[in-house]
């Protein structure tokens, strides 16, 4: 367990749903929902999830902490915004996956081989790099995400695509030394070193 | 009409529905002067257009002939069809109301006998039976309509129907000269009881009802299983005609949702309830019911109809909003789709028929009222001082069943009593 998740576990010792509602991007619209089950009715990948937004809504009430935050359902949402706009409570459904997600994946307990998980994290560290997705890089860690051998078939199945991209200039070998990126990459990191504080005093203001 | 006698010791009552009906006669019994103004042909409004009323199951006809006979046996109303109230000025114990009445083409002399649309070739939609039937060119709105009388429809003045109508009739009760007319009268306190219409269930997209045709609203389905309904009573579903045994009821259908109404509108779980008993009623065992619910709203001692519905082994409740609706082309079932808060259960049903539980909204939009009054966000209308002496009675106050709509009713005209009796000892 990491150091992070035990003093959470500390610090809301009894209310997964207020430490849902401090620390979960729109958190704090999870005891509105009425349970009706739209959302999970409405959902086009709904079969697929373990526990649909709804269940999880419950859940969180129910203070099934590790259930909820170790599950790979929410990374199953891929923002068709279905649910939001069916609501009929105006839950920011879409958001509040993303944000159990990302909670998930901060407190280390979101599970390690969740496909897009992955790549959520491979793209971030790539992008907020330089400011600038690097598509040749980004492009071979995906590739070689599931181990040498299966990275060269992906890839050689998709030498076509690559080869076309160079001519099109949309990707670029010199992309392998640095990269391009935004001019102040400095500033870059000073803004979201800055929302990151935001993010964690807006948790410890939180008064349930 | 020239002959209206008003002053602003009359009470004006807008709307003739049970709630209207109402508040007339409890002041009017009281000894107060009543100018009852109705939009329709008849008084009686969507109580009429029920089947049954919750939870006695008794028939609406019932009360309304109750409610006629004192209208007839009362000489302080004066009641006026096909008209609309077009304007209101002035102040509490001394307003001045326009009124504008339609043409009905039939005058007193009718005796609702029925030659004149026995002749008459042209049919119209039946509002009656929210367009599921079709009427004459010439009819009497239904069956209990008061006043019995029948009324020429406007579009066929004009054609040979017309003529032919009024030369079938015997007793010179047809008159294609009528015109509109328009009169002020000055009144003291109006109550206002233009009541509810049923939400528009076009506007829910996900449950299909403008392009699944086995897909019907409440207020429809009451038609249907009326006797004297468009189907004789039976229950035969839109695509095919034939008779619907598996009945699936969508309770919130526009209600409860922000998407829709915000407000819950009260009486549709009753009414799905009520529904259930008209199917066992048609089939005994061979019939089945579902309901699909957030949650049943059956308020205080209408409870113990609730368990009554639920100990009916025929009937099924799944606790969940459906999410969609689509057809199986095949055999023209509605298939319903969602998940089960019992259980998280993804299902996808088929039934026969769907009905939806549609919701309630005030039958005039806020900003259309003939004169400012201070109205909720969702349309009803508020006790407030600002509206001086116009007081909400009903459907127009609140999404209210027949039973509260009743008590609303005989507290505005007890409202509207106070504001009469000040203004008579003012005058003294």
């Amino acid at each position: 367990m990491s150091n992070l998740n035990q003093a959470m576990v500390e610090k809301y010792r009894n209310s997964f749903l207020q430490e849902v509602q401090a620390n979960v991007e729109e958190g704090d619209w999870v005891k509105m929902c009425m349970q009706c089950g739209v959302c999970a009715g409405s959902c086009p990948m709904g079969p697929y999830w373990e526990h649909p937004p709804q269940e999880i809504f419950m859940m969180i009430r129910a203070g099934k902490r590790e259930e909820v935050l170790s599950s790979d359902s929410m990374w199953m949402c891929t923002s068709c915004y279905n649910c939001i706009a069916r609501c009929p409570r105006g839950l920011p459904i879409t958001h509040i996956m993303h944000g159990l997600a990302h909670y998930a994946d901060r407190l280390g307990l979101a599970p390690k081989e969740q496909p897009t998980r992955k790549f959520a994290n491979k793209f971030w560290d790539n992008l907020t790099k330089k400011g600038r997705v690097n598509e040749l890089k980004l492009g071979l860690a995906l590739y070689f995400m599931n181990g040498f051998f299966e990275g060269i078939k992906v890839a050689l199945a998709n030498q076509k695509l690559g080869l076309n991209m160079l001519k099109a200039k949309r990707m670029s070998i010199a992309e392998m030394f640095g990269g391009h990126g935004v001019k102040d990459s400095n500033g870059l990191h000073a803004i979201l070193k800055k929302a990151r504080e935001i993010e964690l005093a807006k948790a410890d203001e939180f008064k349930g | 009409m020239a002959d209206i006698i008003a002053t602003n010791e009359t009470i004006l009552v807008v709307g003739g529905g049970i709630s209207g009906m109402t508040a007339a006669l409890e002041a009017a019994e009281y000894g107060k002067q009543i100018i009852l103004v109705e939009k329709n042909p008849s008084v009686g409004g969507r109580v009429s257009q029920l089947y049954k009323y919750f939870p006695k199951l008794c028939h609406p006809t019932c009360g309304q002939e109750i409610n006629q006979r004192r209208i007839k046996a009362n000489p302080n109303i004066r009641m006026m069809t096909m008209t609309e109230v077009t304007s209101v000025s002035g102040e509490e114990g001394n307003y001045s109301v326009t009124l504008t009445s339609q043409p009905r083409y039939v005058n007193e002399n009718c005796t609702a006998c029925g030659d004149c649309g026995d002749v008459v070739e042209a049919e119209f939609d039946d509002d009656y039976n929210y367009g599921l039937g079709k009427r004459k060119g010439v009819y009497l709105p239904h069956k209990m309509a008061y006043p019995q009388r029948y009324v020429l429809d406007p579009q066929i003045v004009g054609t040979p129907d017309a003529t032919k109508a009024a030369e079938a009739c015997k007793y010179g009760a047809i008159d294609l000269d009528m015109q509109e007319e328009t009169n002020t009268i000055t009144v003291g306190a109006i109550i206002w009881a233009t009541g509810w219409k049923p939400y528009d269930a076009n506007k829910i997209q996900p449950y299909g009802y403008d392009r699944i045709q086995n897909v019907i609203t409440s207020v429809e389905f009451e038609r249907l299983s009326d006797p004297h309904g468009p189907t004789g009573g039976k229950i035969l579903r839109p695509s095919d005609g034939k008779e619907a045994k598996d009945i699936a009821f969508i309770q919130c259908a526009g209600s409860r949702d922000q998407n829709y109404l915000k407000h819950c509108s009260r009486i549709c779980c009753m009414a799905s309830l009520k529904q259930t008993t008209y199917v066992r009623e048609r089939y005994g065992d061979e019939g089945k019911a579902s309901i699909y619910y957030i949650d049943i709203r059956a308020i205080d001692r209408i409870d113990d109809f609730y368990q009554k519905v639920q100990a009916d082994e025929n009937v099924h409740f799944i606790k969940s909003k459906v999410a969609n609706i689509v057809e199986d082309k095949a055999s023209g079932n509605p298939v319903l789709r969602g998940v089960d808060t019992e259980g998280y259960n993804r299902y996808e049903n088929p039934h026969e028929l769907v009905v939806l539980a549609v919701g309630m909204e005030p039958s005039v939009p806020a900003g259309d009222f003939p004169v400012t009054v201070k109205v909720n966000e969702h349309g009803f209308i508020e006790q407030d001082e600002s509206n001086g002496a116009i007081f909400a009675a009903g459907c127009s106050a609140d999404a209210l069943d027949v039973n509260r709509a009743v008590q609303s009713a005989t507290a505005s005209a007890l409202r509207a009593i106070q504001v009469v009796n000040r203004v008579a000892g003012t005058e003294g």
